[in-house]
């Protein structure tokens, strides 16, 4: 903070207006804080309050009339906690296959003394800007014999060009080239020197593209409507559309959308479905925020 | 880059020549890049090839490579047709207005983050923003059928209140009020996330400048536009190329989601027309031809952007 005053002519109406633009700075920050912080509250009071008084907007700023209505139901219904196996099975095994592909390619992208990697790169970016579209991927993956299977959901999107890209990035900046040139000294192969002495100096990055890749497993619910119609694979996206979106009724009879006490029951169990889905991904957030913020800058050095 | 491209002309053999001597000497680094370059050939190439189907008629027996040629049946079909207008109008409408709202929002927060003083109160503002990025789309559109419920919701009868929508507009069923809340509640979702990039290109610019304009007497306004603003310029001109790349890639998931009978006529764009004719419906080679005319249309604009910038700033994807 060097606010050190220089003397000059003018100082005073610089003050002033600095003033005004710090002040100006403040307002703005608190309104967009509110506008983005006040909905997300708004669904956890919402969650554990009465949900006539919700209904009629006498919830707005605290809960009102606690109950955990909403969240009893979920406890209940077994879709939910289908979707919710199903996804995590998606999430680990997905972002491991992910990281398994993702991670050698990379390294070998980033190798300067592998004379074709241009081109290889040009075969990954060119998918970024151009594809077969929906109908020819999905006969693709008919063909395959993969409609409606658990693998399909695993496997697709193995590898994302973006994610490569960071990955090549950092090896090809972070890691000093004279552990390279000292580790083929000693007759090291490309895989030993991956293994013992790029994947420990790569933490960083590999955390950022694990959960990068876990996110999109967690949130993906394209892939599931195209790819699957089989209820026992459906992951939770698959699930809280059904609920939240088409209105399906609850396991007891609740929550259709015949108006009365079963209608504003169903929203407090939408309200709560809303919670318990996204509480995993926001518990963890603030721990992993950091590595977050850096994962959007190595992919920043070269777009 | 242009190393290796010295490196190439150095070795100006044959490329099968070339390849075959790299395949030999780093054999290991072909085996690590194997997995991935058969996935992509597989979920990226072949579906390519597929593209075929758009020229040809389907049959069941021939799959992917498609049966009798065709050759612009469904193109013709499809521009004839009365989803034509439509699909597309609302195809660009949406993106268009995507860009043109959703585009400058993270670069304003980014300039209002970058002057917040207050180094806390700077950490709760960037910690809260960045956490819409994580709500997945259905649970989005379920907040926002929620939220802007017709008698119930909090943030229509407060827009009501304040006399920004009429009291009898129902915001959910309205065509009219598709595109705004599309475009702004994906501004609340992802401009914190965009902004990140933003910021960090701000916080590298070289402390010295901002030394030197209050030596020269520039207040903090002068400076941010002066120094700030031009040193995230080509942060800007990237994005905006990327951005305009993908303008009839609008996301598929939340307008799918946000698709209701009333809305409909504002809310049915290609993506979800393909979707719909081509999966639901089984017309393969029609939405083969559709989904085609869109990725077309879409390097088209990918092409352009980045020759126009490449013109203007000198920043360039290619």
């Amino acid at each position: 903070m060097s606010k050190a005053t220089i003397q000059g002519s003018g100082i005073k109406t610089r003050n002033l207006s600095d003033r005004i633009f710090g002040a100006a700075v403040i307002i703005l920050s608190i309104l967009v804080f509110v506008i983005i912080a006040y909905p997300l509250y708004f669904v956890v009071i919402a969650s554990i309050s009465n949900s006539n008084l919700v209904n009629i907007g006498a919830v707005t700023f605290y809960p009102k009339d606690i109950r955990f209505y909403g969240y009893e139901q979920i406890f209940q219904d077994t879709r939910i906690w289908v979707g919710y196996g199903n996804t995590i099975l998606y999430v680990v095994v997905g972002t491991i296959l992910n990281m398994v592909i993702t991670l050698p390619a990379g390294y070998a992208l980033s190798r300067k003394d592998f004379m074709a990697r241009n081109v290889v790169m040009f075969y990954f970016v060119f998918t970024m800007f151009f594809n077969g579209g929906l109908v020819p991927t999905y006969m693709t993956v008919s063909s395959l014999g993969l409609i409606s299977t658990k693998t399909i959901l695993i496997i697709f999107v193995a590898i994302n060009t973006y994610n490569l890209i960071i990955c090549r990035t950092f090896m090809q900046s972070a890691i000093p080239e004279d552990l390279y040139e000292a580790a083929i000294l000693d007759g090291c192969s490309h895989f030993k020197y991956f293994m013992t002495v790029v994947m420990p100096l790569s933490k960083a990055v590999i955390s950022v593209l694990a959960l990068y890749y876990a996110v999109f497993h967690w949130n993906d619910y394209f892939n599931a409507l195209i790819y699957n119609s089989k209820a026992d694979n459906a992951p939770l996206q698959i699930v809280l559309r059904e609920i939240l979106l088409l209105n399906q009724a609850f396991a007891n009879g609740n929550g259709g959308v015949q108006g009365g006490y079963g209608q504003s029951s169903a929203d407090q169990v939408k309200y709560a479905i809303i919670i318990v889905s996204t509480l995993p991904i926001l518990c963890v957030y603030p721990f992993i925020q950091k590595y977050f913020e850096k994962g959007v800058m190595i992919g920043a050095v070269k777009g | 880059m242009s190393k290796d491209n010295n490196n190439a002309k150095k070795l100006q053999k044959p490329f099968g020549v070339r390849l075959k001597k790299d395949l030999i000497k780093n054999w290991q680094l072909w085996i690590m890049l194997l997995p991935a370059i058969i996935y992509i050939f597989v979920f990226c190439y072949v579906p390519m090839y597929g593209v075929r189907l758009a020229f040809r008629d389907y049959s069941f027996s021939a799959g992917i490579t498609g049966g009798p040629w065709v050759g612009l049946k469904y193109f013709k079909q499809y521009f004839e047709s009365a989803s034509f207008i439509p699909t597309l109008r609302n195809t660009f409408l949406i993106s268009l207005t995507s860009i043109i709202v959703g585009f400058p929002a993270p670069i304003i927060l980014a300039m209002i983050i970058n002057q917040i003083r207050n180094e806390k109160w700077k950490k709760v503002v960037q910690t809260t923003v960045y956490i819409p990025y994580f709500i997945s789309v259905v649970v989005m559109v379920s907040m926002i059928n929620i939220l802007f419920k017709n008698d119930s919701g909090v943030v229509s009868n407060f827009l009501k209140t304040i006399h920004l929508v009429a009291s009898d507009v129902n915001i959910l069923g309205k065509e009219s009020a598709f595109i705004p809340l599309y475009v702004l509640t994906g501004v609340w979702q992802s401009m914190g996330w965009n902004s990140i990039i933003y910021i960090a290109a701000l916080s590298s610019v070289d402390t010295q400048l901002y030394d030197a304009c209050k030596i020269d007497g520039a207040n903090r306004w002068q400076t941010m536009i002066h120094i700030d603003f031009p040193a995230i310029i080509p942060t800007i001109m990237i994005l905006l190329i990327l951005n305009m790349g993908g303008i009839l890639n609008v996301g598929f998931d939340k307008i799918f989601l946000m698709q209701n009978s009333l809305n409909l006529g504002a809310s049915e764009v290609i993506s979800t027309y393909v979707y719909n004719v081509g999966i639901k419906s089984s017309q393969f080679s029609f939405g083969s031809a559709v989904g085609l005319f869109n990725t077309v249309i879409n390097f088209i604009f990918l092409i352009i952007t980045n020759w126009i910038s490449k013109r203007i700033t000198g920043t360039g994807l290619m």
